[in-house]
């Protein structure tokens, strides 16, 4: 039988990789073997993982020293020699085994303002924004993260700068900074402006490069430098 | 108002540094003339000597130096060694300021 010779992280912070040998199969996922792992070779195994189809963002694992959505990774695509090393996200503490502590991560969101701040109640009238305008445009383009933490790991502004608000949050802010029905725009580029936030960013363009959904946080972010900017020149930030 | 000061440094960066382009490819320019024409130190200072617009340039090219060196190396540092704060701002201001006066003193020497 083809067997996968797997190292995966086990422990918290310090630990160290055990190996285990995996059957393969063909169309084999990363999370695949994760779980043939955790099922048949050790029960003790924490990881994580919803939705298996690419859609819920929780089973991101550094896989082969690259930070990958591990349900949508095909094994024939990342391994080498026959080897996987699988650990957990970068940038993030480690609670055990393959799971990061995702609190930081979710807590910068919160701190870009990644909300919507409604301005109309449901007796209101659906609001019409036509798809064809530069805003909405610039928002749908930013929209369809899930939330992996993918681009967060592979950010090195991020490990230099542990204020630094990365690439995910500052994404989610620019959609917002976008949507023209959103009550608090002007707060929000207060909150991404500075050293911590959009200044920080130094283009090296891990983040787009990674992101599985091919979402572009670059560019998302140039976009909050000039906004930051030009409310600074203003005098409105 | 650190976010607004934080956002408009950037501004004075990228301003600069765009500046900072033109600058050097107008310097290189000037060195590649003054080396091919075969031009003596002599005949260089001649020419610079009471040029208004070279000494304008040049003036111009050191200004955008001192704007973006100091605030790239802040960068550079706080990333690095996590130097931040008033004081550190304070030291590369003052880095800025000693590159403007050794710049500008220079471009006076050779407009003389
Ligand atoms: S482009 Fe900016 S956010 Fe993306 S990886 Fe680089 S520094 Fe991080
Ligand atoms: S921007 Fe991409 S990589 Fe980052 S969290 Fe969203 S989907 Fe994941
Ligand atoms: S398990 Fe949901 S994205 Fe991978």
């Amino acid at each position: 039988m083809d067997l996968l010779r797997v190292k995966i992280w086990r422990g918290g912070e310090s630990g160290g990789f055990a190996t285990y040998d995996v059957p393969r199969q063909g169309d084999q996922t990363v999370l695949d073997v994760v779980t043939y792992i955790q099922r048949q070779l050790e029960p003790s195994l924490a990881y994580r993982f919803a939705c298996r189809v690419g859609m819920c963002g929780s089973c991101a694992m550094t896989v082969n020293g690259v930070a990958r959505w591990t349900c949508r990774t095909h094994v024939a695509k990342v391994e080498i020699d026959g080897g996987l090393e699988i650990a957990p996200l970068r940038n993030l503490p480690v609670i055990k085994d393959l799971v990061a502590d995702m609190r930081e991560f979710f807590g910068k969101w919160k701190k870009a303002r990644g909300h919507f701040v409604a301005t109309a109640t449901r007796r209101d009238e659906f609001a019409r924004i036509s798809p064809e305008t530069p805003q909405r445009k610039a928002a749908d383009a930013a929209i369809e993260c899930i939330g992996c933490g993918v681009c967060y790991a592979s950010c090195d502004t991020v490990s230099w700068n542990p204020e630094y608000l990365g690439p995910a949050a500052l994404n989610r802010a620019w959609t917002l900074f976008n949507d023209v029905r959103d009550g608090a725009r002007a707060e929000r580029l207060q909150d991404v402006a500075g050293d911590a936030g959009c200044q920080g960013c130094h283009t090296h363009l891990s983040c787009g490069e990674r992101c599985p959904k091919r979402l572009q946080p670059t560019a998302a972010i140039a976009g909050l430098k000039r906004a930051t900017a030009l409310a600074a020149m203003r005098g409105k930030l | 108002m650190s976010a607004r000061r934080e956002a408009l440094l950037w501004l004075a960066q990228r301003a600069s540094a765009m500046l900072l382009a033109a600058c050097v490819l107008l310097h290189l320019a000037t060195m590649v003339y003054a080396v091919r024409s075969g031009l003596s130190a002599a005949a260089i200072l001649g020419r610079t000597g009471g040029n208004l617009a070279w000494a304008a340039a040049y003036a111009t090219f050191v200004l955008a130096v001192a704007v973006h060196a100091p605030l790239g190396l802040r960068s550079v540092c706080t990333e690095w060694f996590g130097w931040r704060g008033r004081a550190w701002d304070a030291a590369f201001l003052g880095f800025g300021l000693l590159l403007a006066l050794a710049g500008w003193r220079a471009v006076w020497g050779v407009f003389q």
